[in-house]
């Protein structure tokens, strides 16, 4: 074993002049959309240019359905790899639940929100059960966002690469949007976009990347939004559902407590069919129907909900 | 445009799309894992092994893309083998390399803290791979801490153009102070991307196998060999502080800034202008450079991700520090905290966030895929009101809402000692199953298996076979019959290998046959003793990508009962059309692979070919 070198630790001064801070762009998506892919086209764009690139992603969960992000920051000195909130020059959304999700890493007032109308609707926000129940998903209207965020756009990507007979080169559109509010010339755009493209769909992909660049607000009213984003009916009437079990029928099967979706049967005691979780029945009425000896029948009744009674209500307004 | 890889390792492609730096170098893009397979490989790695684990799992993938002449690069079982194998490589004279997850170094960790005495005569480097912030882990342990246990240096890269240059480095310094180098890595460093100047493959002399008495780890070596471990601690330090890899970064002197690792980068990008001490290693702990920045500066704040390494040191050499007051123990560092931090500290301005548009972010929680073939079991296992104890994987998914079928999870392999436990414990009414996928049957669960057979446990175990680690990316292991290459290989047979510890009730079904998994898992439970029941069907994500044709509602029939919606399917959402207040139930046709497992579940009968439906 040898003995300690004679190196010197490396000493070197804080530079005194400012340097311009990078350029900050921020890709959102769910798994398996490209966003890597995407990520990747910009940071070979800004490393051809000479600047410090660093392209920082988490996609863990990204293979299943999980929201995946990638963070590109170019410039002459790039330190940390991730773009600090509220320092995002653009957030590029691939799909619009995830857009809106990283508005808030956009720079106030000066950074552009760009992103695809398409929603990709998780099974997490069809899980609600009770009657009338709408989506979790995202709520606000595209109108909404647009209003609020002076440099948006909200283009159907999705759609207009269909006409284009091809759903996958929809990002591309969405990169020819954002050739139209960054400083690479257009040019190189297009070279990296065949460095990376598969060769035989580099004509699709160039009429894609074109139809971006063309694409303006002005030309395009925002989409009239769908039943997802609508403020839900006030409920007009309560429901009521009652279980009518007869106890002589039930044979002891199962059938009906292993396929109830909202397992709220149980055979009890004398191993007879109950409803134990009376809250969580919906009323669906798969019991009654896959029975077979008829032991079950569902009862649904409706009552106006100004006839609940006043104390109810009462209730509700205080 | 071209489907992203969700693979880090974009081999080929990004290794041709070089580049030329500002100082005229040649420079390709590469994540902190490729670079430091790349410096494995530059060292003259002969020998390398690894159980994947995020976000590891990429530095033996890369490595694998090198020459098959120049290294020899394994799957292993389980981390303790990868260990022991790159160990034996080292013991060989050669040069060896080990990756792991943070957690995997606790199941290396007997082979570690003695390897530490004895030393090495090829260089040896372990990647020990950090998850602050837990993206995609159990625990949020820090490897640092581990490093002073074990009595083995720890190097810190900042960025991937470090991670290849300590990499290489880390094998000067293994041969030289004779004992293992962990290179202590993070999600982040691995996840970050950025040009690296490269360098060419070493050539480096085949030393021999070394007779010597310490190979031999025995209370009479171990005690001959600890105080040459501590003297080498002291001779490390010292070589730490003279290192031109320390940097001392001078500048305003009111403030000195004690760094490492990722911390550096949040800190130049935050607090531009102050003297910064950034250390290429945390242990050993180079006091003399320390004292000399500490005197130098009028107030010491150390920042650091996860536990106060740094900090404690430079609190027992006699100085006043600051740090964890500052900046949180839990969770990952990021230009935001640190610079919270920092405002905390009295030394910038708090940031003012506003909230462009107030709104609920949407909740999208990593699902099991379409079709997964894991979710079968756990539905027959909700139907059985089983107590379920949960392992690892893809599987550990089916915890959440809707299927929410398991009832404990901690570490790999564990689900078959805990339900032994749990079946010992005498006081449960429900049917015990322990639930364990096929990579981690192997890494964790077989010892277990025998542990349950031995005792006469009764309890079940539901092997949930997928062929592949499907959580880390798809790879292969002793069951798939594949290597790490790709080569082909003998293929674990689990129902013999039950069999031969001594299960007498094994039962292999297939994932997607609902009825006849219900009935194997019930009978099962209904048997005295340990059962085991063996799910077969191949993951759909990897090692090929599964697309069979897809299925559609019949919307007349279709009585919205929410009965497929319990699969969490996520190829099944709702559609706009309602009945009796609830939503009926749509497929995306492009998410479904066909597993028919809604269409066995659909009591109404509505789930129907698509192309059925489409020339109806
Ligand atoms: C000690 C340890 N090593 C590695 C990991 C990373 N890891 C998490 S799940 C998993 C493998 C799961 O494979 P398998 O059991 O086959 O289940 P699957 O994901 O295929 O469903 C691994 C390697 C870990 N969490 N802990
Ligand atoms: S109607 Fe029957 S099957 Fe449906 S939720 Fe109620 S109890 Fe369950
Ligand atoms: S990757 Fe494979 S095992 Fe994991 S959720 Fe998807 S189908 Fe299931
Ligand atoms: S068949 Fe049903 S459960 Fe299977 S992938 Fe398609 S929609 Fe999902
Ligand atoms: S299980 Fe069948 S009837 Fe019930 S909601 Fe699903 S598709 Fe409709």
């Amino acid at each position: 074993m040898s003995s300690a070198t004679t190196a010197k630790p490396k000493k070197t001064v804080q530079k005194q002049t400012a340097v311009k801070g990078p350029t900050n762009v921020l890709i959102v998506g769910v798994g398996g959309q490209g966003v890597i892919m995407v990520s990747k086209i910009l940071a070979r764009l800004s490393q051809l240019q000479g600047l410090q690139v660093k392209q920082s992603e988490v996609h863990g969960m990204a293979k299943r359905g999980g929201s995946v992000f990638s963070h590109i920051r170019f410039g002459e000195e790039v330190w940390s790899p991730t773009i600090p909130m509220g320092e995002a020059d653009v957030v590029l959304g691939l799909e619009w639940a995830e857009g809106l999700r990283w508005l808030r890493y956009l720079k106030p007032g000066v950074g552009t929100f760009i992103s695809d109308t398409k929603r990709i609707v998780p099974p997490f926000s069809c899980r609600d059960r009770r009657h009338d129940a709408r989506h979790g998903y995202a709520h606000h209207t595209i109108a909404e966002i647009v209003a609020q965020v002076p440099s948006a756009y909200a283009p159907d990507a999705t759609g207009m690469a269909t006409e284009l007979g091809n759903e996958r080169v929809a990002n591309t559109i969405l990169l020819g949007l954002l050739s139209t509010v960054m400083d690479f010339p257009v040019e190189s755009w297009r070279e990296v976009l065949a460095e990376f493209v598969p060769p035989k769909t580099l004509d699709t992909n160039l009429k894609a990347f074109e139809a971006g660049r063309a694409w303006t607000k002005q030309d395009h009213k925002p989409l009239v939004d769908d039943a997802a984003t609508q403020a839900a009916p006030e409920p007009l009437l309560k429901r009521e559902v009652k279980l009518e079990i007869t106890e002589s029928w039930c044979k002891s099967c199962d059938i009906c407590v292993k396929m109830c979706p909202e397992r709220c049967l149980a055979l009890n005691d004398h191993q007879i069919v109950e409803l134990v979780k009376p809250e969580a029945c919906t009323g669906c009425r798969v019991c009654e129907w896959l029975c077979p000896d008829f032991a079950i029948a569902v009862h649904v009744s409706t009552v106006p909900i100004n006839t609940i009674s006043a104390e109810a209500a009462g209730e509700v307004q205080a | 445009m071209a489907e992203a890889s969700q693979k880090i390792a974009p081999s080929k492609e990004a290794l041709d799309l070089n580049v030329i730096t500002q100082t005229g170098e040649e420079a390709r893009p590469m994540t902190g894992h490729e670079a430091i397979a790349r410096g494995v490989w530059e060292a003259g790695c002969r020998v390398a092994a690894a159980y994947p684990g995020t976000p590891s799992t990429e530095i033996l993938e890369n490595l694998a893309k090198y020459p098959i002449e120049d290294l020899h690069a394994q799957w292993s079982t389980n981390e303790k083998v990868a260990l022991d194998v790159a160990y034996g490589a080292s013991y060989g004279g050669v040069r060896a390399f080990c990756a792991m997850k943070h957690v995997g170094l606790n199941v290396a960790a007997d082979a570690l803290l003695t390897e530490a005495y004895i030393g090495v005569n090829g260089g040896l480097v372990i990647a020990v791979c950090d998850d602050p912030g837990i993206h995609s882990s159990q625990n949020e342990q820090d490897t640092r801490m581990f490093g002073k246990l074990a009595n083995v240096p720890v190097l810190e890269p900042s960025d991937a153009q470090e991670a290849l240059e300590y990499t290489r480095w880390a094998y000067e310094l293994s041969e030289k102070f004779d004992t293992p180098i962990i290179v202590r890595s993070t999600t982040r460093i691995a996840h970050t991307r950025s040009p690296v100047v490269v360098g060419k493959r070493q050539e480096i002399e085949d030393k021999g196998f070394v007779e010597r008495p310490e190979n031999i780890a025995l209370p009479t070596t171990a005690r001959l060999r600890h105080p040459v471990v501590i003297e080498r601690e002291h001779l490390m330090e010292e070589y730490f502080s003279k290192s031109d890899k320390t940097q001392w970064i001078e500048g305003n002197t009111d403030v000195g800034i004690v760094t490492a690792g990722m911390s550096y980068s949040y800190v130049r990008e935050v607090l531009p202008g102050v003297s910064i001490l950034k250390l290429p290693a945390t242990f050993p702990f180079p006091r003399d450079i320390v004292r000399k920045f500490c005197e130098s500066v009028k107030r010491v704040i150390v920042v650091e991700e996860l536990e106060p390494v740094l900090e404690t040191a430079i609190a027992a050499m006699g100085f006043t520090v600051e740090g964890k007051e500052f900046f949180p123990r839990a969770g990952e560092l990021s230009p935001e905290v640190v610079h919270e931090g920092f405002a905390q500290a009295g030394l910038l301005k708090p940031r003012k966030t506003v909230d462009i548009v107030e709104f609920d972010q949407l909740v999208r929680p990593p699902v099991l895929c379409s079709g997964c073939p894991h979710t079968g079991g756990y539905m027959a296992l909700r139907a059985l009101n089983a107590r379920v104890a949960g392992d690892i994987g893809c599987y550990t998914l089916a915890a959440m809402q809707p299927l929410q079928a398991m009832d404990t999870c901690v570490s790999m392999g564990s689900s078959i000692g805990t339900a032994v436990g749990l079946a010992k414990a005498g006081n449960e009414t429900r049917p015990i199953v322990a639930t364990i996928g096929d990579s981690t049957f192997l890494h964790g669960g077989i010892t277990g298996l025998i542990d349950a057979v031995y005792n006469d446990a009764d309890i079940t175990v539901l092997l949930l076979n997928n062929s592949t680690t499907a959580m880390t990316g798809g790879q292969e292991h002793p069951g798939t019959g594949k290597t790490l290459r790709g080569l082909d290989t003998h293929k674990v047979n689990y129902a013999d290998v039950c069999r031969a510890v001594g299960v007498q009730s094994v039962k292999e079904v297939d994932s997607y046959d609902l009825g006849v998994l219900y009935q194997a898992i019930r009978e099962a439970t209904e048997y005295k003793g340990v059962s085991v029941v063996i799910a077969n069907r191949p993951c759909v994500l990897d090692p090929v990508k599964i697309k069979g044709p897809a299925f559609q509602i019949r919307a007349a029939g279709c009585t919205a009962c929410q009965s497929c919606m319990n699969l969490g399917c996520p190829a099944l959402s709702w559609s706009d059309e309602m009945l009796d207040g609830h939503h009926k139930i749509k497929i995306d046709e492009t998410s479904c692979i066909g597993c028919t497992l809604c269409v066995q579940i659909c009591p109404s009968d509505c789930i129907r070919p698509a192309a059925e439906l489409a020339s109806a």
